[in-house]
């Protein structure tokens, strides 16, 4: 029961890989060894003027290392003071959190056919982790990453490129076809027994009804204000379809009963 | 070994380290990262008769040294908390305190009458929410309004009841006198400051309520403030709260006149907190030779 510990993870590196995207890898042999490709950690500033932990998604470990790599954008000062840790400097953690992708459903759900992953932006990190954990569990399985960028300056594209085919889409169409990641879907006939994404709700809202139209089962990672990040204060919650078991509303929580939920649990 | 216990009410509580309402659960969540029978009591957070759907999101918002929130009271309802919530509290040794909240004085009186024969130790009556529509904050402002809520729920309640004031209001003596002349066993103090937060990029407001309950240590030199007014203004015991993130934070309330401290926020940057709280409390007495907790309750005024 007891003996969870916020830890001091000391950074090996930290870098801008795209404009404002940054990566960092942090040591820590327990999150490692147990994470599971779609959780997250919750990450502390060193200023306790911005008290509450930036939950982010885990976008890919590396057991031999011990290592965890977070992919993260700067958006406000939290994630500013984060792009600024140098090496060997440390940052305070706690994590795995949430829930995560649990693969042997998803590979029952494909039923033989493809899993297809689709990032937005900054929900590109945590789908790496996961078509690398699938490819790691299949080596046979077909999988598709359809990736959705603002430009051509992309990020982890290449990492995908390791396990997984790759399709672009872009808002301005200097790379892959311009538009969004369903528009991806239709132009070049991608076609999957599973469905897993991750990005801005209007795109969830899409691979939500895309799934409902073409009778694929997917999942969505959701991402709300946090303030625990272990499921005890209901600031993160998303709506359900049933009354949920744990609430007793139609709410669960982002935190702990997600990020990870199956797109017909929910409502967007 | 100096003493740390200290009584409440008629109830004693192994140190005067105790959670906020709204920031722990029940404790289930926080029980991986705190042995919650090192804490002098759990505080769970609100419960209403039936479930509550709470706020639409986003709830929250950071503000420097400081959070608002408006979680608007989602609880589960009475049932489920006295199967689930209640017996998980019972593995442990530690006092356990039931904040109640309602919509009007009968949610407020059922649910007391519902934890009559539970194994509840102390009730803390939600008057000060001021995120939900009806209630909470309602009852709060209006000392006599406070006096009244009091005394019925007086009547009806089996275990020590303490009134959790608002600071939202011109005098906090007032409502505090208001609560002891109902009949109060305690009070509590103080709850959320009102505030706002404008997210300039969305030109909106960051919270889907519009406003919310500030925490966090940014509030706490009001909070000092208004507990060191309560506790004079009243013979009841006063438990404080408002941005304690560290013993040193905790000592103040004390040293201010509380008996009992909660802590809230502070679980959200350290979920270790309290149990640190408490042995940076022990470590001072030793350090400075303070045989006894008690000595330092209201040392201010000496």
């Amino acid at each position: 029961m007891t003996g969870r510990r916020k830890v001091s993870a000391q950074i090996r590196e930290n870098g801008p890989i795209a404009d404002g995207i940054y990566s960092m890898w942090l040591k820590s042999d327990e999150i490692s060894a147990t994470a599971k490709a779609g959780q997250f950690i919750s990450i502390y500033t060193k200023d306790s003027s911005r008290l509450l932990p930036r939950p982010i998604s885990i976008c890919e470990t590396d057991p031999k290392e011990g290592t965890v790599r977070l992919v993260y954008r700067v958006s406000g000062e939290g994630t500013r003071q984060f792009s600024l840790y140098g090496e060997n400097d440390t940052a305070e953690i706690l994590g795995p959190l949430g829930n995560g992708y649990c693969l042997s459903e998803l590979n029952k759900a494909a039923k033989g056919r493809a899993l297809t992953v689709v990032g937005g932006g900054i929900g590109i990190p945590p789908m790496l982790g996961l078509v690398k954990a699938y490819r790691e569990n299949y080596p046979e399985a077909e999988i598709n990453a359809v990736l959705g960028y603002r430009n051509s300056d992309t990020f982890l594209d290449e990492d995908f490129k390791k396990y997984s085919k790759v399709f672009y889409a872009s808002d301005d169409g200097s790379i892959g076809i311009r538009g969004n990641v369903i528009d991806a879907i239709r132009h070049f006939g991608i076609e999957s027994g599973v469905i897993c994404a991750c990005g801005p709700k209007p795109m969830l809202k899409g691979i939500k009804k895309y799934g409902e139209e073409t009778d694929t089962v997917s999942y969505v990672s959701l991402e709300e204000k946090m303030a625990c990040g272990i499921g005890a204060c209901l600031a993160c919650v998303c709506k359900t379809k049933e009354t949920d078991s744990h609430s007793m509303v139609n709410n669960r929580r982002v935190c702990k009963d997600g990020p990870v939920f199956k797109s017909d649990e929910i409502e967007l | 070994m100096c003493n740390m216990s200290v009584e409440f009410a008629g109830l004693s509580f192994k140190n005067p380290v105790i959670t906020a309402s709204g920031t722990f659960g029940s404790g289930i969540e926080f029980s991986e990262f705190v042995d919650l029978n090192r804490l002098g009591g759990v505080v769970t957070k609100g419960v209403a008769v039936t479930p509550w759907e709470g706020n639409p999101t986003p709830r929250i918002a950071e503000t420097y040294g400081g959070m608002l929130n408006a979680i608007g009271l989602q609880n589960p309802g009475m049932d489920v908390f006295l199967s689930r919530d209640l017996p998980f509290l019972e593995n442990y040794d530690t006092v356990k305190i039931v904040n109640v909240c309602g919509k009007s004085k009968e949610e407020y009186i059922e649910a007391v009458k519902r934890l009559a024969e539970s194994s509840a130790d102390m009730l803390e009556i939600n008057i000060s929410c001021p995120n939900v529509k009806e209630g909470g904050i309602a009852f709060g402002q209006n000392p006599l309004m406070v006096e009244d809520i009091t005394a019925s729920i007086k009547k009806v309640a089996k275990q020590p009841v303490v009134m959790k004031l608002s600071p939202n209001v011109t005098d906090i003596t007032e409502t505090a006198r208001a609560a002891e002349a109902g009949g109060a066993d305690g009070i509590s103090l103080i709850n959320t400051l009102t505030g706002m937060k404008i997210d300039i990029n969305r030109k909106t407001f960051a919270l889907a309520n519009k406003t919310g309950g500030l925490s966090g240590p940014c509030i706490k030199p009001v909070a000092v403030r208004m507990v060191w007014q309560a506790a004079n203004a009243v013979k009841i015991p006063v438990i404080g709260m408002g941005g304690i993130a560290s013993f040193e934070d905790a000592l103040e309330f004390i040293m201010a006149g509380a008996t009992l401290v909660s802590v809230g926020t502070a679980n959200f940057r350290n979920p270790h907190v309290t149990e640190e709280i408490v042995e940076g409390i022990e470590d001072y007495l030793e350090r400075n030779n303070i045989s006894d907790i008690r000595e330092l309750i209201g040392i201010v005024n000496r």
